[in-house]
């Protein structure tokens, strides 16, 4: 069977002329329909990405009320106005405080979860999955729900620390606490996120390497430091990149938080207002000023540029070390 | 070889056609209805009680089907949510609902507005309170923007079974009786904190602090932060810094329950019984019915407010230039504005009518609150409302009241002290206004 397959003879030639065109035909086909098949995302990325940008510039260009019809042209002068805006400043800090106190702890977790899945657990993949459960949630009810149990008089937490004798905290107007409470949200519903992805990341790395370490005397949390992390080191950029991005441009969970009267403010003294909630005070309500808020849009921008940035140097400097042990070692 | 990607073009090309018939296809569909029913989409906030006058409207006008969206939001997410779809010229309903307080900075920019007084609206000046009607015209009075609804009026609401508990009178004649002036509402908070009833005397000082400056300003400038030709005063109105040291006097007495307002913790403490008297415009009574629900039916009352009457709130009914049905809208809109619209209005939520003809009718004058121990909602919200005096809202006037009651809160909640709140909003309203 299989020889009279192999003999079988060559395909009966197509007339010259089909065969000229058809052979046109796929040449073109594989040139160009890889672009076409990409097409849809650049062409979606054009009309919802490239687009708004520009026109955002464009419009912090201007003078900009949302309802006016006039729109003069000011140059840069939204941006100077903005530079010297101490509002904006303390949403800064208040947005860059979040994501420290939010991202640190959240990818530590992250590890350790990724860590203990990554053993023989029974019914693992139904631990696997649980730790997603949380990211499948809505935000604006993970949200609404925070924002109660953090409640100054009526909250669940204010009712747990008086049972052990601790005083009320103003959850809502104070500064470092509802930093603390939004972290608290924002890790609930990333932490399980991320160990997946490292968790993923683990299981690539090969087992001869920790067979290698154990020979060598290294012990498991030896090993989880000096083998797991390093080669988690690409994964872990992406997992604080795309923590980055998140965190910087953080609005439902402190806009939630919040409830009454100008929510958007954060607090009655902006103590969890982040640049995004900062933007749409000014863009939209009570201020309706389309252009700086739409300079406040492209600050962002260039803030999340800048520590997306330092952020993959740390973590290159860090990750070096133990590479750089192990080639002289070999 | 060959033949597999050629399929898969065919195929694609396929789909393209398809998809593009498809949308051809519905793109046609909706413009075919001429001459079919129009649907009209109203949007308000809060509790405007229209259900069962477009019930009415709908079954005398056949060819009209109504839409509401809206019922429930509260108005700072209203507003923006207004602004976005004017600003964007589409999105907006037919008719749609402007708060007095945000009227000037629509009426800045009057062509997004139907002219109503280009619809045959200037017969109808009559039957509206005078201000009520001024407030819907643009400042050269050549363009109506709005038909006015409610008036807010002001009374104040308070818990019997509190005042009870704390050995208050709880009749509502006596209850007025214990507070002429805002000092001795004052001084009966005291006697009621004394009583250390585990509740507090009113909810949140901003909301005192609003109602004060409202109807001082009312009864002296006529203005509150700006003066009629729309510069910032905040500073400089007497009104405003008396309105302000009134409110530091409740917040030093510990008067309040620093509740936020219209936040969760404000409706938990509504639920849980956790103030005594609340400041009350005859709108607020839906408000505080929804809140507190059926549990504390016939607990609350309403007594006169401190001082000397005063108003807070009411609204208009606009049509937006981007309506298509702009003609039916217009007639919705009177029919909505009308004394029988308001009174029907009254009965369903309570917002006090603007109309004279509406405030003289025996449903309103005799109109009592099951809710609120039957409190005669009609007299003691409408005797005041013919001869209210209108406070004058500045352009950014929301935005400024907001740094202003802000600061408020912050003394409230003791993160500032009543100078350096005072600083505050004089400082934060100023960058307000300039933005």
């Amino acid at each position: 069977m299989t020889v009279q397959l192999d003999a079988r003879p060559p395909v009966a030639p197509a007339p010259g002329d089909h065969r000229r065109s058809s052979g046109r035909l796929s040449r073109l086909d594989t040139r160009y329909s890889p672009y076409l098949y990409i097409a849809p995302f650049f062409l979606l990325f054009a009309v919802f990405g490239i687009y708004p940008l520009v026109y955002t510039f464009w419009v912090s260009l201007h003078d900009w009320d949302l309802l006016g019809t006039d729109h003069p042209f000011v140059g840069a002068e939204n941006y100077t106005r903005l530079l010297a805006d101490g509002d904006f400043w303390h949403a800064v800090v208040n947005t860059l405080g979040i994501f420290v106190i939010s991202t640190v702890p959240q990818l530590l977790a992250a590890l350790w979860l990724a860590n203990l899945l990554n053993r023989g657990l029974r019914a693992r993949t139904g631990w696997r999955m649980a730790v997603l459960v949380p990211n499948v949630t809505s935000t604006a009810a993970v949200a609404i729900v925070f924002g109660v149990l953090f409640g100054r008089e009526f909250g669940m937490v204010n009712w747990l620390l008086d049972l052990v004798g601790v005083d009320a905290i103003e959850w809502k107007s104070d500064r470092v606490a509802s930093w603390v409470a939004i972290s608290a949200m924002v890790d609930w519903r990333w932490t399980g996120y991320n160990a997946l992805i490292l968790l993923a990341a683990m299981q690539a790395i090969p087992r001869d390497l920790y067979e290698a370490a154990a020979i060598d005397g290294a012990n498991r949390v030896r090993q989880f430091w000096s083998v797991t992390v390093p080669l988690l080191k690409p994964t872990l950029i992406f997992c604080v990149i795309i923590a980055t991005i998140g965190g910087l441009q953080l609005f439902t969970e402190p806009r939630l938080f919040h409830s009454g009267t100008n929510p958007i403010r954060g607090g009655p003294l902006r103590e969890s207002q982040t640049v995004t909630m900062y933007m749409f005070e000014n863009a939209f309500a009570p201020h309706y000023n389309f252009g700086y808020g739409s300079a406040v849009a492209w600050l962002l921008f260039a803030l999340i540029a800048i520590v997306a940035a330092v952020n993959v140097l740390v973590l290159r400097r860090l990750g070096g070390k133990p590479d750089a042990r192990k080639g002289t070692a070999r | 070889m060959a033949v597999f990607p050629r399929r898969r073009l065919a195929a694609v090309a396929l789909a393209a056609a398809t998809a593009l018939l498809v949308t051809a296809g519905c793109g046609g569909g909706d413009e075919a209805d001429g001459d079919g029913p129009v649907t009209l989409t109203v949007d308000v906030f809060g509790q405007f009680g229209y259900e069962q006058l477009y019930q009415e409207y709908m079954a005398a006008h056949p060819d009209v089907k109504i839409v509401e969206r809206g019922t429930g939001t509260n108005l700072d997410e209203f507003s923006p949510k207004l602004t976005q779809w004017l600003a964007a010229g589409r999105g907006a309903g037919d008719v749609v609902a402007i708060e007095e307080g945000l009227m000037v900075e629509y009426k800045a920019n009057p062509g997004n507005f139907v002219n109503l007084l280009d619809h045959g609206a200037a017969d109808l000046k009559g039957n509206f309170l005078e201000w009520k009607w001024n407030a819907g015209l643009t400042a050269d009075g050549k363009q109506l923007i709005g038909l006015g609804t409610d008036v807010g009026g002001i009374a104040i609401c308070y818990r019997k079974d509190l005042f009870a508990k704390a050995g208050l009178p709880t009749e509502r004649d006596a209850v007025s009786k214990l507070w002429p002036t805002w000092q001795d509402y004052i001084a009966t908070g005291e006697r009621f904190v004394a009583a250390k009833t585990g509740a507090s005397f009113l909810d949140a000082a901003t909301n005192t602090f609003n109602t004060i400056l409202l109807q001082t300003a009312g009864n002296t400038t006529g203005y509150s932060y700006y003066d009629t030709n729309g510069n910032l005063v905040v500073d400089s109105n007497p009104a405003v810094r008396q309105a302000w040291d009134t409110t530091m006097d409740i917040v030093d007495s510990g008067l309040s329950g620093k509740y936020g307002s219209w936040s969760e913790e404000w409706v938990s403490a509504f639920k849980q019984s956790k103030f005594a008297t609340i400041a009350c415009p005859a709108w607020m009574t839906g408000v505080i019915e929804g809140n507190a629900g059926p549990a504390a039916n016939g607990k609350w009352d309403i007594a006169r407010v401190p001082g000397n009457g005063g108003n807070w709130g009411g609204s208009h009914l606009a049509v937006p230039k981007q309506s298509k049905h702009q003609a039916e809208a217009i007639e919705l809109v009177k029919f909505l504005t009308s004394a029988k619209g308001q009174i029907g209005a009254f009965k369903a939520k309570g917002p006090l009518p603007s109309s004279p003809q509406a405030l003289d009718d025996a449903a309103i004058t005799g109109a009592t609150n099951a809710y609120f121990s039957g409190a005669p909602v009609g007299t003691i919200f409408g005797t005041g409302a013919k001869s209210l005096k209108p406070v004058y809202m500045g352009p950014k006037n929301q935005a400024v009241r907001t740094e202003v009651e802000n600061a408020v809160r912050t003394v409230e909640l003791g993160q500032r002290n009543p100078e350096q709140g005072w600083t505050d909003a004089v400082t934060n309203a100023k960058k307000a206004a300039a933005k």
